[in-house]
Parts: C-alpha cells; sequence; structure tokens
C-alpha cells in the first residue's frame, strides 16, 4: 500500500490528507467511517481486503419518505409485533468486508438483530426491532457507513418473485433414476443364464419400469409440450424426434418386459433424460445481480418532497403527485414528472434521457421533462403530469416493450432438425418396409430401434453446451448476455448502430484545454481558489486540472447559479462561466463545453471541454468496418462530426439529435431491409432502439448501476473487444456445426445396428452416453481454445 | 432368497430418502445462494470471541419467530 492512498476507500489523497492511527485518509467521510469502525471493534474489517471502503455520500433527507409507514410497509419483507425484516439492495457490495461487515451489523446498533447477505444478488436481509427504531434509522446507519441501499421505485412495485426450480427438481428425478436403473440393468448386460439372475429377472425389471415412470410422465414432460406446440405451428423443431425417441423408449421397454422378449431400454430412457436436462440447466447462466428487465422504475425515486398551501415539506409518493402539485428537486435529485420550473434557474442534466452531455439551463417558466436530474442547489417544479403520461416514461407503452422475443430469428438447431427429423422417419419407414418382406418378425424390432438410436441427444447437447461455456467465459470477462440465443444472432449481424455520448464517450472525464491570453501565477491562484468554492461539476473538473496554488480565504466570492461565478481578489474583479455571463466577444453558439474567464470586465479566455473517446474506439471502428456496415445515432448536436469523421472509416454513417423514438423508428427501418442490427447504448434513450435492434448491448462504466432492457450489458472497458467477441461467436457456431457431424456419425453406427435388427440393450446403452459425453467434451474444450484470444480487462 | 427382496426394498428406501432430502433443501433454498456461505465460514473464528451472551438469545429468539 501507497502512502498517500486512503486506507478506506483506497483513492488517491488528492486535495486533503488527514492522518490519523498512522492511517491515510482522503476525506472526513472516510475517516468517520473508519472511526465507527474501529469504536466498535470492527476494524477486522479492514485485514480481510485492503480498502474495502467506499466514501459515503451525503444523505442529509434523502431518506425522510421512509418515515412514512406506508410506503415502509411496501418495501419490507415481514412483520410482527415489533420485529421487522427488509432485504435491500446494496450495489457496493463486491468483497468478503462487505459481507463479514453487513453481517456484523448488529455491533453497530443493538436494534438490528440479524442480517444476512446473499452476495450474488448483492442484497442483505435485516431483521430489527421497531422499539425505538426504524427503516430509516436503519437505512441511514448503513449509508453512513458508505453501504447506501438502492431504493427505487421498482421495490415499491415488487410482487413476491417466484423462483422456478422445477427443473432442478427434474434432474434430480431424472439423476435419481438414472442411477437406480443403471444398476439393476447392469446384471444383464453379461447374458449369462444363471440361475439366481432367471427367478429374480422380472423383479429388476418390474422396478427398471416404475423408476421410469416419473422419468417419462415428470421428467421429461417439457419435450412433449414442446414437440406438441411445435407441431400446433407447424414447426419441426428439435424436441419433436426427442420426444418420439422418448415415446418409443418407453413404449417398446415395457411391451419388453409385459411379454418377456428382453430386459427394455430404461436404462438408456432414464439417461438420456438425464443428459438433456443437464443440457438445458448448463444453457441457463444467470446473472443473480443484474436484470435485463429494467424498465424506467429502476431509476425513479419512491417519493418525493412536495411544498404543502403551508410551504412545509411533506413527502409523497411518487404515484401519488397530482397536476399542480408544487415539488422540491435536491440536488442530484431525478425530477419524476414533466413539469414547469418555478425557481429562478436550474441546471438539468439530461443526459440519461437525451443523450446530451451538456447540461440544460432552464429558468423560471420553462418545461422541464421527467428523467433529468437537478445539478446544484434545490429548485421547485409544478408537476404538469402524472408519472406514467410523462414524455419519456410513456417511451415505454410502445409495443416494443411488449412482445418478448424476436420472431424472425430461427436457431441453428431449429434449421437442422427440420431435415433431421425428415431424414430419420425416412430411414425408418424405409427399413420397416424392406424388414416387412424379408423377416417380417423383425420388422416392427428395427423399426423402433431405428427411432430409439436416431434420437438426437447428441445434437440436442451440442449448442447448450458450447454456447453455454461461451456464455460463462465472455461473462468473466465483463461481457454479460442475457442467453444463449443472444450469442447465436450474435453471429449472424449485419449492421452495428452506436450510441455517442456514454458508449463511444466516456462521461468520467473530459480533456480540458486553455486558450486566450495568457494567466499570470496570481491569476491562476485566484481562478483554483474561486473553483475551490463552487460546487458546479465544471467548477470541480477544472480544479483539479489547474496546477496547486496558494489556499486563501477568498474575500469576495458571489456564486450565480447557472451562470457563473463573480471573484474578486486585491482590486482585480474576475468573471467565470458561460460565454454570456463573462460576455465573451463572439462564438456565443460555440458547440463545445467551455468556461469563458475575464479580469475586469477584460475578456481573457476559456477553458474547452473536449469529450474523450474511450480507448481503442478507432481500432474497433476498423475492425468492423471490413465485415459490417457501421451507424452512429447521437442525440447530442454535431459538434463532434468534424471530429468522428477524421476518426472514424469513411463508410460509418452518422445522425445527430436523434430522439429516443426517432432512433428506434431508424433500427426499424433498417431492419425491414432483412439486416441483423445491434444497437449499442448506455442511457434511457437508447431503451427503444435497444429493444428494438435485434442485439441490445447495453454499455455500462458499472455493471452494479443500472441500465436499460438489453439482451446484453458490457462492461465499458470491454468495447474494444466488442469485434473479439463476435468474431469468437460465430467461431463457436462452427464448433456446433462440428459437434454436429460427429454425432451424425454416432448416430450412422447406431443405425447400422438398428437396421439389421441387431441392437441389444447394452450397445444402446454403451452409444447413448458416450456419444453425448464426448460432444460435451469436444464442445467444452474448443469453445474454451478459441476464446483465449480475449485480452483481459 | 427372500433375503433379496429384503435387500432391495431396503437400498431403494435408503435412496428414497437421500431423494427426499435432496427435494427439501433445494425447496428450502439452500442452492440459492452458492457463494455466500463459502465466504461466512471463514469469518465464524472472530465472532465466536466477540460474541456475547445477548447476541446469542437474540439470535435464538430470532430463529424461533422464522
Amino acid at each position: 500500500m501507497t502512502k498517500d492512498k486512503c486506507f478506506h476507500c483506497g483513492d488517491d489523497c488528492l486535495t486533503t490528507k488527514i492522518e490519523q492511527d498512522e492511517k491515510m485518509f482522503c476525506c472526513r467521510g472516510c475517516l468517520t467511517v473508519y472511526e465507527i469502525f474501529s469504536e466498535n471493534d470492527l476494524t477486522c474489517y479492514y485485514d480481510l481486503e485492503q480498502n474495502p471502503g467506499t466514501t459515503p455520500l451525503d444523505i442529509d433527507g434523502k431518506f425522510d419518505y421512509l418515515n412514512q409507514q406506508d410506503i415502509v410497509e411496501k418495501l419490507i419483507d415481514f412483520q410482527e409485533d415489533t420485529t421487522e425484516v427488509v432485504t435491500l439492495y446494496i450495489p457496493h457490495i463486491h468483497c468478503s468486508s462487505c459481507i463479514w461487515i453487513l453481517e456484523n451489523l448488529n455491533k453497530l446498533n443493538s436494534h438490528i438483530l440479524n442480517s444476512q447477505v446473499d452476495f450474488p444478488k448483492k442484497k442483505v436481509c435485516i431483521t430489527y426491532t421497531t422499539d425505538e427504531f426504524s427503516l430509516k434509522l436503519l437505512v441511514e446507519l448503513m449509508a453512513r457507513i458508505g453501504y447506501e441501499p438502492y431504493i427505487s421505485l421498482e421495490n415499491y412495485d415488487k410482487t413476491q418473485e417466484r423462483l422456478d426450480r422445477s427443473l432442478v427438481y427434474k434432474i434430480g428425478v431424472a439423476g435419481f433414476a438414472f442411477g437406480n436403473v443403471m444398476f439393476l440393468s447392469f446384471p444383464e448386460y453379461f447374458e449369462v443364464s444363471e440361475y439366481w439372475l432367471e427367478q429374480y429377472k422380472p423383479v429388476f425389471r418390474w422396478l427398471m419400469f416404475f423408476f421410469s415412470l416419473p422419468v417419462v410422465f415428470y421428467a421429461g414432460q417439457d419435450y412433449f409440450k414442446s414437440a406438441i406446440k411445435g407441431l400446433r405451428s407447424r414447426i419441426l423443431n428439435i424436441d419433436i424426434p426427442i420426444a418420439l425417441g422418448i415415446t418409443v423408449l418407453f413404449i417398446r421397454s415395457s411391451v419388453d418386459i409385459f411379454f418377456d422378449l428382453g430386459s427394455g431400454f430404461f436404462d438408456s430412457l432414464t439417461g438420456l433424460v438425464f443428459f438433456l436436462l443437464l443440457g438445458k440447466i448448463v444453457q441457463q447462466k444467470t446473472y443473480k445481480f443484474m436484470s435485463f428487465e429494467r424498465d424506467y422504475k429502476s431509476y425513479f425515486p419512491i417519493a418525493v418532497t412536495k411544498l404543502n398551501t403551508e410551504n412545509q415539506e411533506e413527502n409523497i409518493q411518487v404515484y401519488d403527485i397530482q397536476r399542480g402539485d408544487r415539488l422540491l428537486i435536491r440536488n442530484q435529485e431525478l425530477i419524476p414528472v414533466d413539469g414547469i420550473l418555478m425557481s429562478a434557474s436550474a441546471e438539468i442534466d439530461y443526459s440519461f434521457v437525451t443523450g446530451e452531455a451538456r447540461h440544460v439551463q432552464k429558468v423560471s417558466g420553462d418545461k422541464v421533462y421527467a428523467g433529468g436530474k437537478q445539478k446544484g442547489a434545490a429548485v421547485e417544479i409544478v408537476a404538469e403530469k402524472s408519472v406514467e403520461q410523462s414524455y419519456l416514461t410513456q417511451l415505454w407503452s410502445n409495443d416494443v416493450f411488449q412482445k418478448d422475443y424476436n420472431p424472425k430469428f430461427q436457431s441453428l438447431i431449429d434449421k437442422i432438425s427440420k431435415k433431421f427429423t425428415i431424414a430419420v422417419l425416412t430411414i425408418a419407414f424405409s427399413g420397416l418396409a424392406f424388414w416387412l418382406f424379408y423377416d417380417a418378425s423383425l420388422a416392427l424390432n428395427v423399426f423402433t430401434a431405428v427411432l430409439i438410436i436416431a434420437c438426437p441427444c447428441a445434437i440436442a447437447l451440442a449448442t447448450p453446451f458450447a454456447l453455454g461455456n461461451l456464455l460463462r467465459i465472455f461473462g468473466k470477462n465483463g461481457f454479460y448476455i442475457k442467453n444463449t440465443n443472444v450469442l447465436e444472432q450474435m453471429a449472424n449481424l449485419d449492421v452495428f448502430v452506436f450510441d455517442k455520448t456514454g458508449t463511444l464517450t466516456t462521461s468520467q472525464k473530459n480533456d480540458i484545454s486553455y486558450s486566450g491570453l495568457e494567466l499570470s501565477k496570481e491569476d491562476k491562484m485566484v481562478l483554483k481558489n474561486s473553483f475551490r468554492n463552487s460546487n458546479h461539476p465544471l467548477s470541480r473538473e477544472l480544479y483539479s486540472f489547474l496546477d496547486s496554488q496558494n489556499i486563501y480565504d477568498s474575500e469576495s466570492f458571489e456564486e450565480h447559479m447557472g451562470e457563473g461565478i463573480v471573484s474578486s481578489y486585491k482590486d482585480h474583479t474576475y468573471k467565470l462561466g458561460s460565454a454570456k455571463f463573462v460576455s465573451s466577444p463572439a462564438e456565443q453558439s460555440s458547440l463545445s463545453t467551455a468556461v469563458h474567464i475575464s479580469k475586469d470586465e477584460k475578456y481573457m479566455g476559456k477553458f474547452e471541454f473536449e469529450t474523450r473517446y474511450r480507448a481503442g474506439v478507432q481500432d474497433l471502428f476498423r475492425s468492423l468496418d471490413d465485415h459490417y456496415k457501421l451507424i452512429i445515432l447521437s442525440g447530442d448536436n454535431e459538434g463532434e462530426k468534424p471530429i468522428l469523421t477524421k476518426m472514424l472509416p469513411k463508410t460509418t454513417q452518422m445522425f445527430f439529435n436523434q430522439k429516443p423514438d426517432s432512433k428506434m423508428r431508424l433500427i426499424e427501418k433498417i431492419q425491414s431491409e432483412e439486416k441483423q442490427v445491434a444497437m449499442i447504448g448506455d442511457g434511457l434513450n437508447d431503451a427503444g432502439a435497444l429493444k428494438q435492434a435485434d442485439i441490445g448491448i447495453a454499455i455500462s462504466e458499472n455493471v452494479n448501476v443500472f441500465s436499460p432492457a438489453c439482451d446484453a450489458i458490457m462492461d465499458a472497458s470491454q468495447l474494444s473487444n466488442l469485434d473479439e467477441y463476435v468474431s469468437i461467436s460465430q467461431k463457436g457456431i462452427r464448433i456446433i456445426k462440428l459437434s454436429f457431424i460427429f454425432s451424425f456419425l454416432y448416430n450412422a453406427i447406431g443405425l447400422y445396428f438398428a437396421l439389421t435388427g441387431q441392437l441389444q440393450p447394452v450397445i444402446a446403452a454403451i452409444l447413448m452416453p458416450l456419444s453425448s459425453i464426448s460432444i460435451v467434451i469436444f464442445t467444452t474444450l474448443a469453445t474454451n481454445f478459441i476464446s483465449k484470444s480475449i485480452q483481459k480487462p | 432368497m427372500n433375503v433379496i427382496y429384503g435387500l432391495l426394498a431396503i437400498s431403494i428406501l435408503v435412496a428414497l430418502v437421500f431423494f427426499g432430502l435432496f427435494i427439501f433443501s433445494v425447496k428450502k433454498g439452500q442452492f440459492d445462494d452458492d457463494y455466500t456461505p463459502s465466504v461466512r465460514m471463514l469469518f465464524e473464528d472472530e465472532l465466536v470471541k466477540e460474541e456475547d451472551a445477548q447476541n446469542d438469545k437474540n439470535s435464538n429468539k430470532q430463529q424461533k419467530q422464522l
């Protein structure tokens, strides 16, 4: 650990350094958390992991709405007398220290009885008593130690989610039956007509029969359902030959033991269902801590501050906002409904809604739209619409959000299963016809044997194991995909559409450059000190941009909200701020963001902020350009066009000033030309386009933070590897095709035995698991091999 | 001879008991979180020395309620 890293949060100590107990802290907040922990003998927190903490944010008044009992009741899971149980989502949970401290909350406050962390879901379940304690105090305590729970409108609407564990039960049943049937059928594999065996054969066989009943009628029921569904809609899906195989296996085996013709194929039957279900569970990789189905509700607050007729503050539920209500929006708070600004001025960050990076200035009487975030002092607005009727939230009533999947998409297995089913049936019937002439007594035997041996177990396993494994590998590298269908579609794309702000550019840091008259040392000192006193985000950035200077107490400092700063030092007056405020001589309509400076009414120059593009964007576009059509869709103005044209391949099309619904329509238009489109975006403004596209990929700086509904979530650092992922998914498809060829070979061997009437149960019992296991091993090894080239983040 | 029937019955019964336990544990959600318990296990040592009687009582009471 270097000396100037904060002991608590691990950030570099830049502006302030506080020393305590020979440890460094970057700010008061971090120190306070440390003090809380050391007073309560909880410093073990720092032994488990280095710098595990985070700086607690200012929460003054933020959770006041938790004083309201009706809101609290919606949030808690369970209540009895004075005991309440609540499950809170805490995005910061990331290491074993987090688990430790959160499970020891009872040492910080004796009202907390018990707490249990679910790490994969980043949730903590807390039991507490309500004697002199409440949910609000609990949440505030957690926020004070840097574990602020995220509570949004989504929590309010939550319905008890029911976990579907039926697949696990089915695997349990199939595995249980498979194991037992294997034991019971083992003696007969050796065909010794021995006295004991002969005597007990019927018992063993009937036991196998009873073990296979739940496998066919419970564990395998999904295959029958899906096959019937496929037949109804006249699609020959892969489940049809599977269901046919299971049925024939079961009937033939039952007839065999009933008429004492043989031992039946119960071992193959139970094994088949067990392996198929295993494939299903492998395919079902889920990322518990992220959701791909979010809508605006996860961004919106539960409650807002309303000003009543006596000008008193009062918390109301967001859904209860009515036209004409006066609402107080504090710094960093989200505007929940469309309304009209009452305060003199506001500065609103609409980057999430429109994709525009610059904050928008609004003055009294202007319309403000839901979804914007207020930056700076608290403002007052008058609601014009309710939450559901606001401009942004109406986007979700569009049809795109109702449909669940892409009907046009036909997976590889669907394509192949049609030919496969026809081929199997042709072979089975020609075998039947041949043997009817040749030796009618064997005809039915051959017919059923063909259907049994041709059951496409290995084919059905190739896709889940190959793609399931790729899904896992991608996830480890920071590219989280919803399901294997998305991965398959990724191999067939024609067009890539990128959003600009937040996707190609990073919102973290800007490049700052100064142009104008040279600043003296004294000027710089005044500027640095002025920026230090201001809370405006641009001031913060400029403050860290300027070299360190002497700190002095400003004699006169005046901040004009949304305009700029007036500051004087000795007998000079400095004005810093917008072009209009400083009365800059020209370029009032300049497109880039800038802070202008004047000294004693003389214009000095300006600091310009240039958006910084993510590393590797240029290379990514160049390598994608060879095979795909590239489009940039931006909600921003054309200010960046010259830079983009210079940076990116000439064929890249660009559209600016795009509204959320026009983005969606543009994607629809490309799709109507029979093109497969991938949309890569980040904010709520891309939500419609992400959903409309064949694949919507949401880019996120921090995957724990929310991203709109999409098919895949990508860590921002992985964007430059996008081309790599696409090419790996194409290779993955090739691997699946290769394993299809292998399984056809196995089938050909099996068909030889079947058609010649020599299929013994033992051959089927060897061939079925052998083909399945070899396919599983092959696909797993091959997919691991092709994804070696991904550069680790 | 008949002993085979007895043995078969017992073995299947034992198998069924374990199968039932498996279903029960899945139903209770024991396999839902497959990560946190592995970490929590390593904390137990530190907890023991600091845990006082009152906390024990609290956690007992808690279990009864659930």
